[in-house]
């Protein structure tokens, strides 16, 4: 077929279509909506996969985080007799570890407390961090203020603490935070650094929570064993209860990427040994990378599939159509067919113009697609102005997770969605073109 | 008027059959069931349809010829035959020295393109296309598909101007008169230059003066040398052809020259009707 040749039946099937204008944008606005939403389906999909992929990433691929678990009440465990119960993980597990492990190059102990961070009246819900200074490289955190940690406050088990961005903004509001003493339980830590805002990283060891460095409070390990212990009490109902927790958190770095899941099965190995309950957890973000993936290729396609089906309705919308214009059209096919058009020129027509008209709706679809951001944003901005606004406490993770999430369009969305929507304007029109082809020219002509 | 002794088209024993389906054997409630058409024959219990029971005509080029005949006589099956909508069940179609019977679909197409024009009772012309698109229409399924140039375009400028519609070339079929639109239909079937025209009652909707028009053109088109083959059940206009042909229950009844027919019918007494009709 000649390209002049293809021109002309384009500007046949336009001409056509451009007869009923109502009647083929109607059609047509099935097909916009189904590209719309495979491209917008897509889009979110990729957004919120980049966002799970940018909070795994932050925990570090080359590390690998061992986690203690509160073990399951009633369940055995090693627990002194009248004492406080023991769980978790022990120093002597840390250093069992980087004793026997080389391929560990870096090795932080973590101890975590929930505790109440006090300034003159300002008070807020932090967590307490009890850490080594290597805590900051390893978790990717930024100091904007003053400095993080120091080996010498570590000897010294010095009152020193390191405040994240938020504590900072909370407890702070006017003053300068450097220098001044804030107020845990007791004691007064003096403020030496502050760190900068972090995206919150993905929930480890088990927790769907999402894990918040905007809280923090940074102490030096040996400080936190000296002040607070290992022992901690918790208030209840009646009495205190207690628990005997040496560390919260290991976090260990390998050299190499390809060395993580080797050594994450000694680790796992070496810990379980000297446990006798199920108390720890080890947590792999190369894993939690690789699973993330799968995961957005899977929703990738439950999405896709859902718009899908829209881009399948809007076909048979015009397919629907294409069969009522054969119908209102058969005496111009006749006399078509009698001047000389065979079969296949008819096919060709009404082929053309069913993928003219579901082309033009891929096409203006694609535009749409193109505003996905833009209107995620505005729908954004109108759900947390106007609706969960007015509930207080309604902002929860979900709709944390909805409120930073950015939607981007995938490319190679684009020509699919479109090809797609060509795709089924051949499939669709093949019929139709083909019962307009097949009509008898001499009954067509009689039609009235 | 002289004719030129090659053959534009012949007919040779052509029989068409239609099938109707299963014949009802009981019909319902036992009555003997009435049927709106005389089946001609069953065979293993289907309804037959003898449309065309052997013809063989001429058609010499430059012919005019009239077909004309009852309703159900099987003119206008023979119009289809010869206008190539339709394909015969026996018998041989030799169109321009070629037996076109057993062409198909394609083939058959690219003949009416190429060699036949045709004209309709109820005109045809595409209601949504101008009169001039409707002039170019049979040039956008010549075979090979050539673009339409501005020499083709010269060329349907020109037969709108024959046929009297050269300052209306821009309305569409429901602005223009039956005569006008008819003109269309004789513009259309002239622009890919065909040996024969065949004429379907072209002046069935037309009112006597409009009617004398049209017979006026195509009386000129055919001498031009134009074979036309026209199927009409009024007299008057298939006086307006050289010969004029009688089909009945699917056979040639009649076959005369027009001269012969008015001067038959100048011989005899007045009020009685012209034998061959």
């Amino acid at each position: 077929m000649s390209f002049t040749r293809l021109i002309r039946i384009i500007q046949l099937g336009l001409k056509s279509l451009l007869l009923h204008k109502l009647r083929s944008g109607l059609t047509m606005l099935g097909i916009v909506f189904g590209v719309f939403s495979v491209i917008a389906m897509l889009a979110i999909g990729e957004g919120a996969s980049a966002q799970a992929q940018k909070q795994i990433v932050a925990l570090g691929a080359t590390n690998i985080i061992v986690r203690s678990l509160k073990p399951v009440e009633g369940s055995s465990s090693d627990q002194n007799a009248g004492g406080s119960p023991r769980y978790g993980l022990t120093r002597t597990d840390f250093k069992r570890l980087t004793n026997t492990i080389s391929t560990i190059t870096n090795a932080i102990p973590v101890r975590e407390l929930p505790r109440e961070a006090r300034y003159l009246k300002n008070t807020m819900n932090c967590r307490l961090v009890g850490c080594t200074p290597e805590y900051l490289e390893v978790n990717h955190i930024k100091v904007t203020k003053g400095r993080f940690l120091s080996d010498a406050d570590q000897d010294t088990r010095a009152n020193v603490v390191v405040v994240a961005h938020e504590v900072a903004k909370d407890l702070f509001p006017i003053e300068e935070p450097l220098g001044k003493a804030i107020q845990i339980d007791s004691i007064y830590y003096t403020v030496i650094g502050v760190t900068s805002e972090r995206t919150a990283s993905a929930g480890i060891g088990g927790s769907l929570a999402a894990q918040d460095f905007n809280k923090d409070l940074y102490i030096p390990m040996n400080t936190f064993r000296a002040r607070i212990g290992d022992e901690i009490f918790i208030p209840k109902q009646r009495g205190m209860d207690s628990e005997y927790l040496e560390l919260s958190q290991i976090t260990l770095t390998v050299r190499d990427v390809s060395d993580v899941l080797r050594t994450a099965d000694v680790v796992r190995g070496t810990i379980e040994k000297f446990h006798t309950q199920k108390d720890f957890a080890v947590v792999v973000p190369l894993e939690l990378l690789k699973q993330a993936d799968q995961l957005r290729q899977i929703f990738n396609i439950v999405l896709g599939s859902i718009a899908a089906i829209s881009l399948v309705v809007g076909g048979i919308g015009i397919m629907n159509i294409m069969l009522a214009t054969v119908t209102e059209r058969t005496r111009e096919i006749g006399i078509r067919r009698a001047l000389g058009a065979k079969q296949r020129d008819i096919i060709e027509q009404f082929l053309t113009e069913t993928v003219v008209l579901s082309g033009s709706g891929g096409f203006l679809g694609m535009g749409l697609g193109l505003l996905t951001p833009l209107s995620f944003k505005v729908i954004r901005w109108f759900t947390l102005n106007f609706i969960l606004d007015s509930r207080p406490g309604a902002l929860s993770e979900t709709s944390r997770m909805f409120s930073e999430m950015e939607p981007s369009v995938a490319l190679w969305s684009l020509p699919l969605a479109f090809g797609i929507s060509v795709g089924i304007g051949v499939i669709f029109g093949l019929y139709p073109a083909r019962a307009a082809a097949r009509l008898d020219p001499i009954e067509a002509l009689r039609h009235e | 008027m002289t004719l030129a002794m090659k053959l534009a088209a012949r007919v040779e024993d052509v029989k068409k059959t239609y099938d109707l389906g299963p014949a009802l054997v009981e019909p319902l409630g036992g009555a003997k069931q009435e049927l709106n058409f005389a089946p001609m024959g069953a065979d293993e219990g289907r309804i037959l349809v003898k449309a065309l029971r052997g013809v063989t005509l001429d058609f010499p080029e430059g012919d005019f010829v009239a077909i004309m005949g009852a309703s159900g006589s099987g003119k206008s099956t023979l119009l289809n035959l010869l206008g190539g909508l339709d394909r015969p069940t026996s018998g041989r179609y030799i169109l321009d020295g070629v037996d076109v019977s057993q062409m198909d679909d394609a083939d058959l197409s690219h003949m009416r393109n190429q060699k036949l024009g045709f004209i309709f009772q109820s005109y045809n012309l595409i209601t949504q296309y101008t009169v001039l698109e409707n002039i170019e229409l049979p040039l956008h399924y010549r075979p090979g598909y050539p673009p339409i140039g501005p020499a083709e375009r010269q060329w349907c400028l020109e037969l709108a101007t024959k046929v009297g519609l050269g300052e209306r070339l821009d309305h569409r079929p429901f602005q223009l008169s039956g005569g006008q639109q008819q003109r269309v239909a004789i513009a259309r079937a002239l622009v890919n230059n065909p040996e024969i025209i065949l004429a379907d009652e072209p002046t069935g909707n037309l009112d006597s003066g409009t009617s004398n028009e049209i017979m006026e053109m195509l009386t000129s088109l055919n001498k031009e040398g134009r074979t036309i083959i026209m199927v009409t059940h009024e007299p008057d206009i298939a006086n307006w052809a050289r010969r004029q042909i009688v089909m009945r229950d699917g056979v040639v009844f009649k076959e005369a020259l027009t001269a012969d027919i008015l001067r038959a019918a100048a011989a005899a007494p007045a009020g009685e009707p012209v034998a061959a009709h």
